[in-house]
């Protein structure tokens, strides 16, 4: 295993760490700087992380869909920036159907209604971060993996290219990159026939930020419909959401235990 | 029964060469097909990111079960005790190690990442039954040969009931891995069914046998070698259980995915409104692979006829490529069930948006790859029997051995059937 590949642990159940907890801020801005890099804006450079991931805390996000708005884009759009996706181009000689079905997306808005009753809902999908991720029991060289953090990602370095992870995935949520990209982010580096898909934004886990990009857009467009945070720690705000409001998984019949939750669905 | 001599394959050779000349060429202009696909990209193909594994893959897997089924007549032979096949065996061997290789080559030049193949064959998750594969298929590839040493040499006959044993075990194995990669995904409506694998097994047989069929019966009449009526009649019979089994399979896949209601959707789909899935189903898996071969096979006349045997032979194989097309691509067409009692009204990655299926239509450097797996394996299977005796002198009835049946039944001396 890559060394930056920590040691997943199933069996991590104990006590969360306080000092790791100390990471989420109640706020944007709010430092707790317990343990070394801190807590610090995400426009603030900080030092990145020296310690070894742990598994005391659980990364996830909660989805409000009652306040996923209708036609926003913020979240994806700022995913897109953040990642580097908005620097895909296409082909002049590739068809722009073809190219919408090709080009890497991490998170897109999925318009619902029911059946049933009619009701439309809005909410944006994207790697749920599966406690038992199929895109990783399938993988033949190990490149997906999973973080001691739970967040689940692809080791650009051992990726064949192979795709049984985005066969596997019940979430359509894995993008091949058909294409060479020119112009990238040295922060998240992609190559031509890798697989990648959303990472919780873990270049800002390891400097010490608080949220996600999708977040942070969320809430400045004033909907606030996307909480990032700690599922381990009871006394961070993702947590005492979910404890107020029910939710829900995607497929929870597949008991895969995601990382990322819907209310409203 | 007359000792069985085998010969290398000795057409003319400008005839032999000519032959070489076209399937190199084929597998320049796949090998071709390859470098522009890895030079731009996968975006060249037809695959996205809803229809991830595209021809290629068609190719690939039909070729690989295949090459499990051309085992079969070595196996019969040599596990089953059956002596009729036993001068088949080599020629059996040599074409499943060769269309095993076909297909390899295939699967890992469509790779994303063909060039970090060492990093597959050095890094493995134990948990990923592609993993296992690497090992079925490398495995496979060292008993096949060593089967084959047993039947040449003969320092290797007494080896080659227990290699001939393991052969049979491995390749059933090999098949089940292959069927289960897709068995196994759970995340896809039409994958998750355990009865694949089976049906890998059952389509590898008839597939596998159908080329086998069509190689011995080209090679031999090219050459003017005789084969007799009893051993093409039996090849053609089993190749008609053969067909069968798939029917069968095909059917019991059908109602096990009925009986769930949460898919009536995608059957309702698949054999009535699916657009090229269904016609493919129809008929290329269902009248040309099926009902059109059994025809022949059990027409009074036709089935005397070599032509037409040799045209079963051939629908078989179109329609093994029809039905591998409707279960790789076909099942990854069709969308995702992700919220069960929802119409997705829109969605920034083709979610099945008002249930429509996803958009594949394959292009010409995928075919040509594929093309160039299937003329990588004949050209192996030509330059093999042309080189080493793989081929009989002879299929001709007088030569063969009786049929065992009739050993115990009348003694050595029996008539023919
Ligand atoms: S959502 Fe898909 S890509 Fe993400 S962890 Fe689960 S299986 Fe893997
Ligand atoms: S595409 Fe890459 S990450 Fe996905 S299964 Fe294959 S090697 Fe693993």
């Amino acid at each position: 295993m890559k060394d930056h590949h920590e040691p997943t642990d199933p069996t991590d159940a104990g006590p969360a760490d306080s000092g790791r907890r100390a990471f989420m801020g109640v706020a944007a801005g709010i430092t707790a700087a317990v343990v070394a890099p801190g807590v610090v804006l995400h426009s603030v450079t900080a030092a990145p992380r020296s310690e070894a991931v742990t598994s005391d805390v659980r990364w996830g996000l909660l989805i409000d869909t009652a306040k996923c708005v209708d036609g926003c884009s913020a979240c994806v759009d700022a995913c897109d920036r953040e990642n580097g996706l908005n620097l895909q181009n296409k082909p002049a000689s590739a068809s722009q159907e073809h190219w919408d079905d090709q080009k890497a997306v991490w998170i897109r808005k999925v318009q619902l209604q029911d059946n049933q009753t009619g009701r439309v809902t809005n909410l944006p999908l994207m790697c749920q971060h599966c406690e038992h991720p199929p895109c990783v029991d399938v993988c033949p060289t190990g490149a997906s993996f999973k973080r001691a953090d739970g967040i689940v990602m692809v080791d650009r370095h051992t990726c064949i290219g192979c795709r049984y992870c985005m066969m596997a995935c019940p979430y359509k949520a894995r993008s091949f990159i058909h294409k060479a990209v020119e112009d990238q982010l040295t922060r998240v580096p992609r190559g031509k026939g890798c697989v990648e898909s959303c990472n919780l934004c873990v270049h800002r886990r390891d400097f010490g930020e608080d949220s996600t990009a999708c977040v942070d857009a969320c809430r400045e467009a004033g909907h606030e419909a996307i909480v990032f945070g700690d599922l381990k720690d009871p006394e961070s705000s993702i947590r005492k959401h979910l404890a107020e409001m029910a939710s829900r998984q995607i497929r929870e019949d597949l008991s895969l235990n995601t990382g990322v939750r819907y209310s409203g669905i | 029964m007359k000792r069985i001599i085998y010969r290398e394959w000795r057409i003319p050779p400008a005839r032999y060469w000519g032959l070489l000349g076209i399937l190199a060429s084929v597998v320049v202009i796949g090998a071709l097909a390859f470098a522009y696909m890895e030079h731009e990209g996968h975006w060249v193909t037809g695959m996205s990111n809803s229809v991830v594994w595209g021809t290629p893959h068609v190719f690939a897997v039909f070729l690989i079960i295949s090459a499990s089924g051309a085992l079969n007549i070595a196996s019969i032979g040599t596990v089953f005790r059956k002596p009729l096949y036993k001068p088949l065996g080599r020629l059996s061997g040599l074409l499943s190690a060769a269309l095993l290789m076909g297909g390899l080559l295939v699967l890992v030049l469509d790779l994303g990442r063909p060039e970090r193949l060492v990093v597959a064959m050095t890094t493995y998750n134990f948990r990923s039954i592609f993993a296992w594969n690497i090992f079925l298929y490398s495995g496979f590839m060292a008993i096949v040969i060593a089967y084959l040493w047993s039947m040449a040499d003969r320092h290797g006959e007494p080896y080659n009931r227990p290699i001939g044993i393991l052969a049979t075990f491995w390749r059933l194995a090999l098949t089940t891995g292959t069927g289960a990669i897709f068995g196994f995904l759970v995340a896809r409506q039409a994958y998750d069914a355990a009865i694949l694998a089976p049906m890998f097994v059952v389509m590898s047989f008839a597939y596998g046998l159908a080329i086998f069929m069509l190689v011995m019966m080209f090679t031999f009449t090219e050459e003017g070698r005789p084969i007799g009526e009893r051993i093409l009649c039996r090849l053609k019979n089993l190749l008609g259980i053969f067909i069968l089994g798939v029917f069968y399979f095909t059917l019991v896949y059908h109602l096990t995915k009925l009986y769930g209601a949460k898919n009536h959707d995608l059957v309702g789909w698949l054999l009535l409104d699916g657009g090229i899935y269904t016609f493919m189903f129809w008929v290329g898996w269902v009248l040309v692979g099926g009902l059109m071969p059994l025809g022949i096979i059990y027409h009074p006349v036709l089935s005397k006829d070599r032509t037409w045997i040799a045209a079963a032979c051939g629908l078989v194989i179109v329609g093994g490529l029809a039905s591998m097309y409707v279960i790789i691509i076909g099942s990854q067409a069709y969308p995702m069930q992700m919220f069960p009692g929802h119409t997705v009204l829109a969605s920034g990655f083709f979610d099945g948006v008002q249930g429509e299926a996803s958009r594949y239509s394959p292009t010409i450097p995928e075919v040509l790859l594929g093309l160039g797996g299937v003329a990588i394996a004949l050209l192996i299977t030509s330059v093999g029997v042309r080189v080493l005796q793989f081929l009989p002198e002879s299929l001709a009835d007088d030569v063969l051995p009786v049929d065992e049946e009739k050993i115990v039944e009348q003694g050595p001396a029996g008539a023919k059937a």
